[in-house]
């Protein structure tokens, strides 16, 4: 089983501070941390090959510093890992970002599963683990909150939280997984992994290496300008229309076009 | 926090970086429920067993991390900050492991050292008895040759992690009349014929940890269960507990840091007549004085540790004295604690009172705190004699 985590380095939220002045964040001298969710993220790769035996090699995009996140990784038990690094990659946004971690991984080679945390804790987009389906053909099973492998060890039995619920999908080999943190309990790092990742070289990738396009990566590639962010408000209503079939059908009908989806 | 430069290695303070960790992701948000409930912490059991905490000490061909002394006083001192009932069931398993460390054979080692390094299975150790606590030598416990058997008879008392452990060192008499040389060692194993438990006991403080008896009633064991040879069994004990007591120390230390910590910033934002407390001399000295006793213990822990791990011999007295001083020191830091919270600290609300029950135990356990003065003051009669 080959298997790749995705994890983000992000400023740790108890050291970070705010700037009344500009309104941003002062970012200097922030102690950098791996993204939350994503320790959940390694935590099932890590569980899935002590499952199913294989490999777990961690990628990120960041800095030269972002090996500290893969030594991190590694000494969790993850197997090696990579930092996409290239001055070039500067100001993607989840496009650009999702083309470049999709051309590192295809040059790792074969991938069964791809698991990704729900969202980083800066950036908040939740878009990279579908972004990434995406560029690698791969199906895309968010919010997972619960695992189980298939009978013949073929893809996954994943329970996923939605706004409204929860569903049960089973998904078969390759395919991209987001978690959330309700699915597992991240281990702590051990001693000999602590060591051994002290001791391990982390390579940088470069935009070439990946056979990057220019146009595909860092500021050019990406279209997104962020005019401002909030939190969507999901406002469920819910009514029951009475009547016979064609009485329902033409209420409903009605119903939609008022909301403008048909 | 202390600021003293100890001269880690890289790697020493890898250890003290993951157990402080463990401490607080692992074992301080569930220390109050564990006291409470007295649930034994298999879960952080099992966390230290992920982190290779338990093969510090075990050589690394059986599957250990080859450290030492010092090695487990780092670890256990950052794991006491969280609780010290989850740390002295983490350290028991290693006062069970040293003897087989020291004296096992070959075979022995292999047998048992993999699984106590890995944490797959919890060691533990068994001496005291109800007639024999600061009396060692009054056990009870036999231990009768029979054909390729050994066959045991007795109770041994208030043993950590007794009826959890899988592994047991036990010492009992072989020849009852050769005194000092009367007594064995033998490795014993949960579910081994005529070995059962007795009920666990309700504790003041150390609460998450597991004491029962050992019940052996015509227990009957393999001949190569036998640790070391036959009459070194007081030694094997004493040797281990020497080597073990700064151990204790080291905890007493976590334990007083932990103390202070919650002490000095409880004293920032406490506010009576108008302004902190901490402004007030008489709890700034009290403060002052736990820091600094704090600080001594801690050195002295270190510096004797070092010193065993050095390869000294002589080890009886620097031993007792890590043991010594650090768990006084931990007996007065946390009812000091207590004092400078006040009513708060009384209350089960902060975890100052729970610190204040566990620290009696380090007063009392490995060797009560009169033994080890016993200990240093018959080293000094024995080295003026010299003079």
């Amino acid at each position: 089983m080959d298997i790749v985590v995705c994890i983000k380095q992000v400023p740790d939220a108890e050291s970070v501070k705010w700037d009344h002045k500009t309104g941003t964040l002062i970012r200097d001298g922030v102690k950098s941390v791996i993204n939350p969710f994503d320790y959940h993220a390694i935590e099932a790769a890590l569980t899935l090959k002590d499952e199913l035996g294989g490999k777990v090699i961690a990628v990120t995009m960041g800095p030269p510093q972002a090996q500290e996140a893969i030594r991190e990784a590694m000494s969790m038990g993850v197997d090696g890992g990579v930092v996409v690094s290239d001055r070039a990659f500067a100001g993607a946004d989840t496009l650009a970002t999702t083309y470049t971690l999709a051309q590192a991984i295809k040059k790792l080679g074969d991938v069964d599963v791809v698991f990704c945390g729900k969202q980083a804790i800066d950036g908040d987009t939740a878009q990279v683990g579908p972004g990434l389906a995406v560029r690698l053909r791969f199906p895309c099973v968010t919010y997972a909150s619960q695992m189980d492998i298939l009978d013949g060890e073929r893809g996954l039995r994943i329970r996923r939280i939605s706004e409204h619920g929860f569903d049960v999908v089973e998904v078969e080999f390759p395919v991209v997984v987001t978690v959330l943190s309700s699915l597992n309990t991240p281990r702590v790092p051990s001693l000999k992994g602590k060591m051994r990742a002290k001791k391990a070289e982390v390579p940088l990738w470069s935009a070439s290496d990946i056979d990057a396009s220019l146009d595909k990566i860092g500021l050019s590639g990406s279209p997104t300008k962020v005019y401002s962010t909030f939190i969507p408000k999901f406002e469920a209503r819910r009514e029951f229309i009475e009547g016979g079939a064609e009485e329902q059908a033409d209420a409903l009908v009605e119903r939609l076009k008022e909301a403008g989806i048909i | 926090m202390s600021n003293v430069n100890y001269f880690l290695t890289e790697e020493q303070q890898m250890i003290v970086d993951l157990a402080r960790q463990i401490a607080h992701e692992k074992i301080i948000p569930v220390r109050a429920r564990l006291d409470e409930t007295e649930e034994f912490p298999w879960d952080i059991m099992k966390d230290l067993a992920q982190a290779d905490l338990f093969g510090l000490y075990i050589p690394e061909e059986f599957g250990g991390l080859g450290g030492g002394c010092f090695e487990n006083c780092i670890a256990v001192e950052q794991l006491a900050y969280g609780c010290i009932a989850v740390t002295t069931t983490f350290a028991a398993s290693a006062l069970g492991g040293y003897p087989i460390v020291m004296y096992g054979t070959e075979g022995q080692k292999k047998r048992y050292l993999p699984d106590i390094a890995s944490g797959a299975r919890l060691a533990a150790f068994g001496l005291t008895e109800a007639g024999a606590g600061s009396d060692a030598a009054a056990i009870k416990t036999t231990a009768v040759e029979d054909g390729d058997y050994w066959v045991l008879n007795g109770t041994k008392q208030w043993i950590t992690s007794g009826g959890e452990a899988e592994i047991y060192t036990i010492i009992a008499l072989t020849d009852k009349n050769k005194g000092a040389r009367g007594a064995s060692a033998f490795i014993l194993e949960k579910g081994d014929d005529g070995f059962t438990f007795g009920k666990k006991e309700k504790k003041m403080g150390l609460r998450a940890s597991a004491t029962r008896e050992l019940v052996f009633n015509d227990c009957r064991i393999p001949k190569d269960r036998l640790l070391g040879r036959r009459g070194l069994g007081f030694i094997i004990a004493m040797k281990t507990l020497d080597l073990a007591r700064p151990g204790i120390g080291a905890i007493g230390v976590g334990l007083s840091q932990a103390a202070l910590d919650e002490s000095a910033t409880y004293a920032r934002q406490r506010v009576q007549f108008g302004q902190p407390i901490i402004s007030f001399q008489a709890i700034q000295h009290m403060l002052a004085d736990m820091a600094t006793h704090i600080e001594a213990a801690r050195a002295l822990v270190y510096s004797v540790a070092r010193t065993i791990d050095s390869g000294e011999k002589d080890i009886s007295k620097i031993s007792a004295m890590a043991k010594l001083f650090p768990t006084d020191v931990a007996m007065k830091v946390t009812t000091d604690a207590v004092q400078i919270l006040g009513g708060y600290g009384y209350m089960k609300d902060y975890p100052v009172e729970k610190m204040m029950r566990d620290a009696k135990i380090l007063q009392i356990y490995e060797g009560t705190n009169q033994i080890q003065r016993n200990v240093i003051g018959q080293a000094l009669n024995k080295e003026y004699a010299r003079r």
